[in-house]
């Protein structure tokens, strides 16, 4: 894979979205605001991480991506009123990870690798860079399906991973990727049949 | 019902989406047809594997501490500028020290809530408002809870154990909507506060006396219990291992 993305080039467009917009607010100082926002948000970062790390792939992105979130989050504290925290924050995350393709999109220096949203005649099943051997072995277990999640097209992946790993339903997904719920199960539909594709692929190859 | 149909709804089916009236339209489609039923099998399967699996990632330590350096403190600054006379020095006094702050302002806040719960349930017991919902049955109080709160706390009833279920409530300790579960023993009122907490340890009962109210508190599984009544220590003690042991496991 080229090189997507130049360093210099992530920290401004993770740093910049999170100083922009609203000024301070002078209530971003108090310490009983804070305290409330750390025990409210900070046990679900697992999830946000995990979440960040479908959608981005690069461990680095990720990272950077989790802590805008959380910025944005505590900015907007205040105006939160539900839904549950976990949902509100992964809808917060995959606003900056769009963000993120949306700058890589525009941006010359990075390689653009986002799928269009009709992904369907993408392969989905690359010969693995591994060896056979090591394949068999490794066949079905946690890796193997992290990679064959890791490769469904973007939209695919994203509505798989929320409600497969995030266990949300479909009203909450539909909410967070700002899309109806029968697209929520239209998508949800296709990454597992791609996925069953790429499944059975991998059950077929030579012992 | 079509195939094509199906094989949409047959994914609503596997993830309990679907209302009984759907659920048996697509059920009647899969009796019939062989292709649907082997996909159906075919996806339930995977659904397995990919719950086995465990595909979560967990965020790095150092991801962690960026996120809370780049939160504002939470400690109060005065205290802090008295401990850090103390911590003038070596490293290990300073560690110390560093201890000594989150003891002595974890007890401050401590006792701020301890006192914000009792008013609480002084509140309930004098405006009328004990309850907002109203029910005997842990099945009905529980998702009364939906969507009100980020937690959802857990409802048992102990009406066995001696202690009537009656009811929930939303309220506010500490600035924020927490949960009370309402229970009765005899003429007694028993308000069980939860809130929830980053610290996922077990925190043993303690009890204390504030204002002429018992208060146990209690932490398990991420959150905070604090049940607060008029009644004797040793009965509200028992009241709360009770509770303890019906949500345990």
């Amino acid at each position: 894979m080229p090189g997507r993305l130049i360093s210099t080039g992530r920290a401004r467009a993770f740093s910049t979205a999170g100083q922009q917009a609203m000024p301070v607010n002078a209530s971003n100082d108090d310490p009983d605001r804070a305290r409330r926002f750390r025990d409210a948000a900070l046990p679900h970062l697992d999830d946000v991480y995990t979440l960040a790390r479908y959608l981005l792939r690069e461990a680095a992105d990720a990272e950077d991506a989790v802590q805008e979130c959380y910025l944005r989050a505590l900015k907007h504290f205040d105006t939160y009123r539900g839904p549950a925290m976990k949902p509100w924050l992964l809808a917060i995350l995959r606003n900056v990870c769009r963000a993120e393709f949306a700058r890589r999109a525009s941006s010359p220096a990075a390689a653009l690798d986002e799928l269009p949203d009709d992904a369907a005649p993408t392969p989905l099943w690359h010969e693995a860079q591994e060896t056979p051997e090591a394949q068999v072995l490794r066949q079905r277990d946690a890796s193997a399906i992290r990679r064959m999640v890791s490769a469904l097209a973007e939209p695919f992946r994203e509505t798989f991973v929320l409600r497969e790993i995030h266990n949300l339903s479909y009203r909450e997904i539909a909410d967070i990727v700002e899309a109806p719920v029968g697209t929520v199960m239209s998508r949800l539909a296709r990454a597992r049949a791609l996925l069953r594709s790429a499944w059975t692929a991998e059950q077929e190859q030579p012992k | 019902m079509t195939c094509d149909e199906a094989e949409v709804l047959l994914h609503a089916l596997l993830d309990g989406e679907l209302d009984a009236g759907h659920a048996r339209e697509v059920e009647g489609h899969i009796a019939g047809c062989p292709h649907c039923a082997a996909l159906l099998a075919d996806y339930r399967e995977m659904s397995k594997a990919v719950a086995g699996a465990d595909l979560r990632h967990t965020a790095p330590p150092l991801l962690r501490r960026r996120i809370e350096a780049s939160l504002p403190q939470t400690q109060a600054p005065s205290r802090r500028m008295v401990l850090r006379g103390f911590a003038m020095g070596s490293a290990v006094s300073a560690l110390a020290a560093t201890g000594l702050v989150a003891i002595v302002l974890r007890n401050d806040d401590e006792q701020r809530i301890l006192s914000e719960v009792v008013s609480a349930h002084l509140r309930s017991l004098q405006a009328g408002h004990l309850t907002d919902v109203v029910s005997t049955d842990q099945h009905t109080v529980k998702p009364w809870f939906n969507g009100k709160l980020d937690v959802a706390p857990p409802v048992v009833d102990l009406t066995a154990q001696g202690f009537t279920l009656i009811g929930g409530r939303l309220d506010y300790i500490d600035a924020r909507a927490i949960g009370a579960i309402v229970y009765r023993r005899r003429q007694h009122v028993i308000n069980l506060f939860v809130a929830q907490t980053a610290s996922t340890e077990r925190h043993a009962a303690r009890t204390e006396t504030i204002q002429g109210f018992n208060i146990r508190r209690w932490g398990d599984r991420g959150l905070n219990y604090w049940a607060v009544s008029d009644i004797a220590t040793d009965e509200l003690n028992e009241f709360g291992e009770k509770f303890e042991t019906a949500t345990a496991g």
